[in-house]
């Protein structure tokens, strides 16, 4: 639908609400407008030690606000787009000006129907997820139609149509889909909604269309994919498990091969008072989905296939080696504990202490090439629960977090981590071997009175592959509630190239009031992998000033 | 279609004007609970007394910074005040199963939910957590505050207290 057809569309639903109604000022006065604002800018200059390019530009600019009516049961928005130009490191699909989202909304008797743009996840998103991370440039919105409705207590369905964004425009293909979900308790009633036990059961199907205009290959034009889930809650446990299957989909991703696709994803947690165990495994078999069978890198796709490894912040241990989930295959496993030691006791100390220990690891899948004239379109045999030999990452984490005294904090964590660059990040793996690394922080807080404070975080990599050791120094001034200041040097000082020992340092500034952020920055970025919620981009090394500022109202 | 979307702005604006006021309902949206069971925003209650909503993350640490803080203080915070604090977490399905074994493990009091698609955080409308809202007793939200920084929550619970005491909120922030 285009946007005229929908503003045209939103507006008469306003107007119709307002002439039905019969008294137009108490309808007009339960209308609210909202909004958030985001914009980010950079001035660059050329810097030849890190490898900062000159941008003929100089500044460039990424801006967008989000703007929302509500009316009772009626929404509506949209969400404009500048990019003057498109800063470095995001997608260059994104250029100028442009509405990126738009939509109308209204609930009425437990049914909600929307149309024009819309996010929406079916289960954990194996075969369905449309999100945005604006940070990264990721946004996979569908445009088209949705209706979500609760047609019992307990009972939800959701119908979905529509195209996805592809920058400006949207994607070639039609992706249609249907999900229900089952709250058994809810459902039945009585005793049932009494019980200690919970069950929730979950179905989904998902068929994406896209006209087949190969010479050489007979593609399906329709690709189904369908899936399966359930939770069960027992007290402090609880179990969920989800299965996928996709038909054939022959595409980029995969080489072109006639193989269907397969995902699990199955998780257990404990937790009770002080102490909470979770416990998490994933398969992956050829199961990249995407409403444009030739699209690449983060474009149209469909499903969301979440990494099982650790979600890192500290930048040394988020920034450099970072995993992404291999759609082509991968068997992962994570468990994580997080125990607090009693105030009072041995090891807890006066005030308690945190402990978190998180262990992650990925592999390939076991699979063996089908001989034979169809190779290259039939691909390989694979079982999707037989671990292969080729290890993909491992990492085991301990967290302890510590407060002395009053004023007086710090977190400590340890990490050894193995990661499989030439696998992960598609690198020649002759010159990329496997990194073998000890990862050290220590964060410090130091809280001078109630609005001063004082935060360091020392930080070391050791490894002796890539680019060997690097160490990081930050140190952050707060001043509650409106100002901050933080100082940064990150530092290659083990690299085995004397040259390319060299300091990225990074100051920055900001101001907060209410929902007002304004920051800025100076200094020299990596060249890296940034990554927000599994998804993750490759940036070039930058150098300059940067302004950011954050609104909402 | 410039003219149909500065017509629409300029409807939109013209509405907001007679409709604008001082505070915003809570947006009514679908969340889980660490149970797994639905629930929707609107139905958050806490007895006609304020709530605070702290959206948070498993990998955000900030936030943890913040609520960690404030589960040190919370029980004098309902004490004092009858404050009830709901944390909603904007994890999706690669963290949102470590939520609650983390919230029992650091030992937390609050409502947590879980908004795994971030429909509540577009909802409400912000970018990046933690983002914090005060909502007085009738369901309105009073006051919001983006980012952490330590020692902020002296100032989240002045902002209850006055808001309990019947004070203006307004040059609070």
């Amino acid at each position: 639908m285009n946007f005229n057809r929908l503003t045209l569309f939103s507006i008469s639903i306003l107007l119709t609400n307002l002439s039905f109604s019969q008294n137009i000022d108490q309808v007009l006065s339960r209308g609210e407008v909202h909004g958030s604002f985001q914009m980010d800018m950079q001035y660059y200059q050329e810097d030849s030690l890190i490898g900062a390019q000159e941008v003929p530009e100089d500044v460039l600019m990424n801006g967008f606000a989000n703007i929302n009516y509500t009316n009772g049961n009626f929404s509506a928005g949209f969400r404009y787009e500048s990019y003057l130009n498109t800063m470095l490191g995001f997608p260059p699909g994104y250029k100028g000006n442009g509405i990126g989202y738009k939509y109308a909304s209204y609930t009425n008797d437990d049914m909600t129907v929307t149309v024009g743009n819309y996010y929406e996840q079916f289960g954990n998103g194996l075969i369905f997820r449309t999100y945005e991370a604006r940070g990264l440039g990721y946004d996979n919105a569908m445009e088209g139609i949705r209706i979500n409705y609760k047609l019992a207590e307990g009972l939800f369905v959701k119908g979905i149509i529509g195209k996805q964004r592809f920058y400006f425009e949207t994607g070639e293909g039609v992706i249609r889909g249907v999900d229900g979900e089952l709250m058994l308790n809810d459902f039945f009633g009585g005793k049932f909604a009494e019980s200690k036990t919970k069950l929730t059961l979950g179905g989904s199907f998902i068929s994406k269309y896209q006209v087949d205009q190969s010479a050489q290959l007979n593609l399906p034009e329709n690709v189904g994919a369908s899936a399966g889930r359930f939770t069960l809650q027992r007290g402090k446990v609880r179990l969920t498990g989800e299965y996928a299957r996709k038909i054939n989909d022959p595409s980029a991703d995969n080489n072109f091969i006639y193989k269907e696709g397969e995902a699990f994803f199955a998780e257990t947690g404990y937790s009770t008072k002080g102490f909470g165990l979770t416990l998490s495994a994933k398969g992956v078999d050829n199961m990249s989905y995407r409403s444009d069978r030739n699209a690449a890198l983060t474009d149209l796709q469909i499903n969301f296939l979440p990494a099982l490894t650790r979600q890192h912040t500290y930048n040394l241990l988020a920034t450099l080696y970072p995993y992404a989930t291999q759609p082509n295959g991968e068997i992962a496993f994570q468990g994580e504990m997080v125990y607090k030691f009693k105030k009072k006791s041995l090891l807890g100390g006066k005030y308690g202490t945190g402990i978190l220990i998180n262990y992650s690891t990925v592999y390939n899948i076991d699979s063996t090439a089908i001989v034979g004239p169809d190779t290259a379109l039939l691909g390989y045999e694979s079982n999707i629960f037989a671990l292969g030999e080729e290890k993909y990452y491992e990492e085991l984490n301990i967290e302890i977090s510590k407060k002395f005294n009053k004023k007086f904090k710090g977190i400590f964590t340890y990490s050894n981590m193995v990661f499989n660059q030439a696998v992960i990040q598609g690198k020649p793996p002759q010159d990329y071997p496997t990194v073998y690394a000890n990862i050290g922080v220590i964060d410090l807080t130091y809280k001078i009175n109630k609005k001063h404070a004082i935060r360091t975080e020392v930080q070391g990599l050791f490894t002796k592959q890539d680019q060997q050791d690097w160490a990081t120094l930050l140190v952050e001034y707060t001043f509650s509630p409106h100002w901050f200041l933080a100082v940064m040097d990150q530092y290659n000082y083990g690299n085995k190239y004397e040259d390319e020992r060299i300091h990225y340092y990074f100051a920055s500034a900001g101001y907060i009031k209410g929902t007002n952020r304004i920051q800025l920055g100076y200094g020299k970025q990596r060249a890296g992998i940034f990554c927000v919620g599994g998804v993750c981009r490759n940036v070039p090394a930058a150098s300059g000033l940067t302004l950011s500022i954050t609104s909402s109202f | 279609m410039k003219k149909i979307f500065l017509f629409s702005t300029i409807t939109l604006l013209t509405l907001s004007v007679f409709a604008q006021k001082e505070s915003r309902t809570v947006p009514s949206v679908n969340l889980k609970d660490m149970q797994g069971n639905t629930i929707n925003t609107s139905d958050f209650k806490n007895d006609g007394k304020p709530m605070i909503i702290n959206f948070w993350a498993t990998w955000c640490t900030p936030c943890k910074r913040e609520l960690n803080n404030i589960a040190e203080v919370y029980d004098e915070w309902v004490e004092e005040t009858g404050v009830k604090l709901i944390a909603v977490s904007i994890d999706d399905a690669r963290n949102a199963g470590k939520v609650s074994p983390y919230v029992n493990g650091k030992g937390w009091e609050y409502e947590v939910y879980i908004d795994a698609n971030q429909d509540f955080q577009r909802a409400i409308g912000f970018q990046n957590p933690p983002f914090t809202c005060i909502v007085d007793g009738s369901g309105k939200i009073v006051w919001t505050h983006t980012g952490y920084q330590e020692g902020d929550e002296e100032q989240l619970i002045e902002a209850v207290k006055k808001l309990v005491a019947g004070e203006s909120l307004e040059e609070h922030k």
